[in-house]
């Protein structure tokens, strides 16, 4: 239900006006599109979550987000399952995100376990309506809730030795049947150099749609880099390591000719098998509306270009 | 023919109460019926499409659910014969072009759906994507070479070409099963995802597995009786 019945609740309870306002547009939307069934579905799934506190942040898009439903449904996750409808079939079952505890060490001063409801407090957490782009040319818009990860970073005072950020995600076979099969090296391994970990925009992220990260999402925290794909933005973090070379992510110790390090939004580096040009927007390019163009740093160039000045983003893609 | 192995010998009395010819009537009933069959798949994806449940991608819903079916009638289209060899109904033949115009008739708007709906029209985007990526450089050739079969499928046709070219013709068929499979494939190479294309291997492995087998069987046949006959002699 939208609404919540009345019950004695605490005023912490009540849905704050932003978040109500983006639901109530987010099923109108949805509706105008024609999409009963997907309506339904999305109100069934969104009376469930635990709600988070934010305030508005900075950066957001106008755009219109993509529907809860689509964003939950179809989704990129190899531990849950190739296909990408496994993980939303296999993850919320299986995936236990209490207790969960998040390893941050290597080089910092002040290495130490966060548990995830401490992690969740450390900063205010904030409203954010990013543009996201996968590596396979379709694109979303999803509004995150959570807080920029360089808090996280100050906070944990690294040494000089930090030049770089790498994100492990978890790798349990018991709560993981993609695990079983040998797509990646498990555990997936992310990374960012530290000048993009600090970066106002990249936001360690506990939940969207107002709401706690449903699991095949990446609950209960993962990273969201929207000027990179998708598969940057790492999930289900259990470790963050401060390190002084560049980590080798996944993707790219799988297939070094396809996957850099950077894998920045570029639509002028195709993939070796595909343009990189054009994108598709979920649940809203519908059978019979062009692909879209694709924006350099994925529309975030005015804020991240100057990350990359001097540096040929064809060679280091 | 009549060259059974046990296991066909057991199946056959339990099928035996279907004739081997059909009355002109039933054949046609049953044709229309599997015609109409055929085109449920197209049926539910325009009634998803009316109701708006084609997915958060629907363009790709579209497009691999009629390569998959294009596929599902392929291997059809390649059971009617050792299905035939199996019970001696003679008609089951006479559905191989149907199955195989629908086989076309799928790949077609599998084909439409990548180059319409996907790619725009957008012909340099579609020409460096069938030199670029394999997996569409096979699909397109496993298409190119269905054309010339599904062109010769009339009657008109098959008397033109003389029943025996127009055979040698359409083994091409042999040619471009694999060739789909590949395509498949490749596709769910990239993510070791080959759970589905595999199904289709194994049948279409079979399904040609059996016409080799039964064709090496004729010829040992044919070389026994040869040599049965010059060796007469000397036994």
């Amino acid at each position: 239900m939208l609404i919540r019945r009345t019950r004695d609740g605490a005023p912490s309870e009540i849905t704050p006006q932003v978040v109500w306002k983006k639901r109530r547009a987010l099923v109108q939307s949805a509706a105008a599109l024609g999409l009963i069934g997907a309506v339904s579905r999305l109100r069934a799934q969104s009376a469930q979550p635990r709600k988070l506190d934010a305030k508005p942040g900075p950066f957001s898009t106008m755009e219109r987000p993509t529907s809860f439903d689509f964003v939950t449904s179809y989704c990129n996750f190899y531990e849950f399952g190739a296909e990408k409808e496994d993980p939303a079939r296999n993850a919320p079952s299986r995936l236990r995100t209490r207790p969960w505890m998040v390893q941050i060490d290597g080089e910092v001063r002040k290495p130490r376990a966060f548990d995830i409801d401490e992690l969740l407090k450390l900063a205010p957490l904030e409203d954010r309506i990013y543009r996201l782009r996968c590596v396979e040319a379709w694109s979303a818009v999803v509004p995150w809730v959570g807080f920029p990860l360089g808090e996280l970073i100050r906070r944990m005072e690294p040494t000089g030795n930090a030049k770089y950020l790498e994100f492990t995600t978890l790798a349990d076979p018991k709560q993981m049947p993609g695990l079983a099969t040998h797509v990646l090296d498990w555990p997936y391994v992310e990374g960012l150099r530290m000048d993009e970990a600090m970066h106002p925009l990249t936001l360690l992220t506990f939940g969207m749609y107002g709401a706690v990260l449903p699991s095949q999402n990446g609950a209960p925290v993962r990273i969201v880099v929207p000027w990179k794909y998708g598969f940057k933005s790492a999930k289900s973090l259990v470790r963050i390591r401060f390190v002084e070379q560049q980590p080798l992510n996944s993707w790219q110790r799988s297939a070094p000719s396809e996957y850099g390090f950077y894998s920045n939004v570029n639509p002028s580096v195709d993939h070796p098998r595909w343009s990189q040009a054009t994108e598709r927007r979920l649940g809203e390019d519908g059978l019979f509306v062009r692909r879209r163009p694709t924006l350099m740093f994925n529309g975030y160039a005015d804020q991240v270009a100057s990350l990359y000045a001097g540096m040929d983003l064809s060679k280091l893609f | 023919m009549n060259r059974r192995s046990p296991a066909t010998t057991l199946a056959v009395p339990l099928l035996s109460r279907v004739p081997p010819v059909l009355a002109p009537l039933t054949f046609v009933r049953l044709r229309a019926l599997l015609f109409v069959l055929a085109l449920l798949p197209l049926a539910r994806l325009v009634y998803r499409g009316l109701v708006g449940e084609l997915g958060a991608n629907p363009v790709e819903f579209v497009t691999r659910s009629l390569g998959t079916w294009a596929l599902v009638w392929l291997c059809v289209t390649l059971t009617l014969s050792p299905l035939r060899w199996l019970t001696d109904w003679a008609w089951l033949a006479r559905l191989r072009r149907m199955f195989g115009l629908f086989c076309f008739f799928y790949a077609s708007l599998h084909l439409t759906s990548y180059v319409g709906l996907d790619q725009w029209f957008a012909i340099d985007a579609i020409l460096k994507d069938i030199f670029k990526r394999p997996y569409i450089t096979i699909g397109f050739a496993a298409y190119l070479l269905l054309i010339p079969l599904a062109a010769t499928s009339t009657n008109a046709m098959v008397r033109r070409l003389g029943g025996r070219s127009w055979q040698r013709l359409h083994r091409a068929v042999y040619a471009i099963a694999p060739l789909a499979v590949l395509h498949f494939w490749w596709q769910r190479a990239a993510k070791n995802n080959l759970g589905e294309p595999l199904v289709y291997a194994v049948v279409i492995a079979f399904l040609l597995g059996l016409r080799a087998l039964r064709w090496w069987r004729e010829r040992q046949g044919s070389v026994d009786s040869r040599a049965n006959s010059s060796s007469m002699v000397s036994r």
